[in-house]
């Protein structure tokens, strides 16, 4: 991408736009002729994602009907009554800790998995966008072909792998003990974690990393830096938003997966989206499920809210 | 990287000679980060390989390799892919949804994303952030919330199955066109709109005969990936399911996988493999000759989107 000629060409329209506040050039639009161009979209997210939410929220914090266990939700908020989600939070500090060690697995999962997806997915970045040289096209559709391939053929191919009779076990009893890696063992969720999302990781990371200027590696060369101080000093810091988003963007999804640890785990690895696909099926555990995704939101709003920032504040950068 | 490995005494003087061959020449092959790029590689799309080659396989095993046969696609009676009542539904199901996502999704996408980028103000604003949010807020919370609301809230509206499943979709696919067309509205400028309405053009002349044009590049990219996110889409479409016969492939493949799987799993993951390559490569080959003397106009720039 010649990024010289699109920060001159969003110049030139900033300019544009300053002419057009001022009544000057540009053609003249009536004020409602924009915005409905987006009543549409705005009209659909109204009634099917800000609606959805208050569903959650009414549901959670409403009842169960005592004879056929269906959730009774409460739509005012001034009735809302909250002893569900109090009962649902003490599963995971009170007396009753049966939700404390999904919770807990659940970080600790996400964290490593999201810390061998950087690492991996970096070095591989790295590679494709500095070395790869006339295998470069090829190397990029490779990086990008498992974004087109179904999450679940991905882990169920895995899946195949890992049964007691797949090629991995046959090939892991030749050296060591067999093992079965199906049966709830950590190691296989966080790997099967890590193969699911790291695309998303490496393809921010590329991009970051094929768009900065080789000159610079080089007067970091020239001014006496060792290749490891020039990763250090000058890589490294030009790659960090590229870290930072491809961290969010892989564990966003990962906190609510739940069909992974399905595929290749058991219920000794099961994490919140487990609890959450369980109680939402439940009879009588619907506010139990609006509690429990209600956590999952606390969770992910803060990562969300900082990727949305650091999105526009490139955007505003280019 | 492999000079830090070596760390015994007897190993000092190679350790040295890496050392100052790594200085004399800092762009030699990086050995090291090849090999990790090419295991990366292998480990990423082996295992799809091998689940495509067992959909071929003769025994019931999708583990054990037992023969070639085309028992799981064709052959069997009641098990294989074309001829189990149930998966070619799901099949029919997978692409139906597919295609009324692309329909209503890629307009609606596009038209926000001309709007938005046009409208300056507080709503407008707002409006942007929530599309965006939808963009990264993950599936699972999304499909919970519609669950909910269509099960509790609009349950006398709406029963679970395909009406349901395709808004769901839409909501979370709508996103994917306001991304795409944005850029490209952004490196494209106001300039030949306006050159055409100084030469005469009504406005919605302008949008319709200049703008459309210089963005179908744009629309083509959206159409393709929608499509091909909308098959490979799991988790809304599950919750959304009423009655099996509205499970698509991806769930049906969830729930054999779950409890004994055949090898017509595998040929049913395989066709959506390959539908969603088509449309990928057809949407980038159509992309290339569309944006053709374009900046922008090669594979890196399409897999970005």
């Amino acid at each position: 991408m010649a990024s010289a000629e699109t920060t001159a060409e969003s110049k030139g329209r900033r300019r544009n736009r300053a002419d057009e506040a001022a009544g000057r050039g540009g053609a003249w639009f009536p004020r409602w002729y924009w915005p409905s161009f987006t009543l549409p979209g705005i009209l659909w997210l109204a009634v099917l994602f800000l609606l959805p939410f208050y569903t959650v929220l009414s549901v959670a914090f409403g009842y169960v009907e005592p004879l056929f266990r269906t959730p009774l939700p409460v739509y005012q908020p001034w009735y809302w009554s909250f002893a569900t989600f109090d009962t649902t939070l003490q599963k995971f500090y009170a007396n009753d800790t049966i939700y404390l060690q999904p919770l807990i697995r659940t970080f600790v999962f996400v964290s490593f998995a999201s810390v061998i997806c950087l690492v991996l997915g970096y070095a591989v970045a790295y590679y494709a966008a500095r070395y790869a040289g006339k295998y470069r096209v090829l190397i990029l559709v490779l990086l990008v072909s498992p974004f087109w391939i179904s999450y679940l053929m991905r882990i169920y191919a895995w899946q195949s792998l890992l049964t007691p009779d797949g090629y991995i076990s046959d090939i892991w009893s030749i050296f060591a003990e067999p093992v079965n890696w199906l049966a709830g063992k950590p190691v296989t969720v966080i790997l099967g974690l890590v193969y699911g999302y790291i695309p998303f990781m490496i393809l921010p990371l590329f991009g970051s990393l094929d768009r900065i200027n080789q000159n610079l590696l080089e007067a970091g060369r020239d001014l006496g830096a060792s290749p490891a101080q020039t990763f250090r000093r000058v890589t490294l810091p030009l790659s960090k938003p590229a870290i930072l988003a491809g961290m969010v963007i892989v564990s966003l999804p990962m906190f609510g997966d739940y069909y992974t640890n399905d595929l290749l785990g058991s219920t000794q690895t099961s994490m919140l989206g487990n609890l959450i696909s369980l109680t939402v099926f439940g009879a009588g555990q619907g506010p139990e499920a609006g509690s429990l995704t209600i956590v999952l939101m606390v969770i992910v709003v803060v990562p969300m809210l900082y990727y949305l920032r650091e999105t526009k504040r490139a955007a505003e950068r280019a | 990287m492999s000079e830090i490995v070596a760390t015994d005494r007897t190993a000092a003087v190679p350790r040295a000679r890496i050392r100052q061959s790594f200085f004399r020449d800092p762009w030699r092959k990086p050995y090291f980060l090849q090999g990790i790029t090419i295991g990366y590689l292998l480990w990423s799309l082996l295992p799809v390989l091998i689940a495509v080659i067992f959909s071929f396989n003769a025994g019931r095993s999708r583990s054990t390799w037992q023969g070639f046969s085309l028992r799981w696609w064709t052959g069997d009676e009641f098990d294989s892919l074309f001829r189990d009542p149930d998966l070619r539904r799901a099949m029919f199901q997978t692409f139906r949804l597919a295609l009324s996502t692309v329909v209503l999704a890629v307009p609606l996408g596009t038209a926000f994303a001309i709007g938005i980028d046009r409208w300056h103000g507080r709503p407008a604003r707002s409006a942007n952030f929530l599309m965006l949010l939808s963009f990264v807020l993950p599936e699972m919370i999304l499909g919970v919330s519609l669950f909910l609301m269509f099960t509790q809230l609009l349950n006398n509206v709406f029963n679970l199955g395909t009406n349901v499943q395709i808004l769901g979709l839409v909501t979370f696919q709508m996103s994917y066109p306001l991304v795409i067309v944005r850029a490209r509205l952004l490196s494209i400028g106001p300039e030949y709109e306006e050159a055409a309405m100084d030469l005469g053009a009504k406005p919605s002349q302008s949008i319709r005969r200049v703008l459309l044009p210089l963005l179908s590049p744009a629309i083509l990219a959206s159409i393709a990936v929608v499509f091909a996110d909308s098959v490979d889409d799991f988790v809304i479409v599950r919750f959304l399911s009423g009655a099996a016969s509205s499970e698509p492939l991806s769930v049906k493949i969830y729930s054999a996988a779950r409890a004994s799987p055949t090898p017509a799993v595998n040929a049913a993951a395989t066709v959506m493999l390959f539908a969603t390559m088509l449309v990928i490569v057809v949407g980038y080959l159509l992309y290339r000759r569309y944006s053709k003397g374009q900046q922008g106009a090669d594979v890196g720039s399409f897999a970005q989107l």
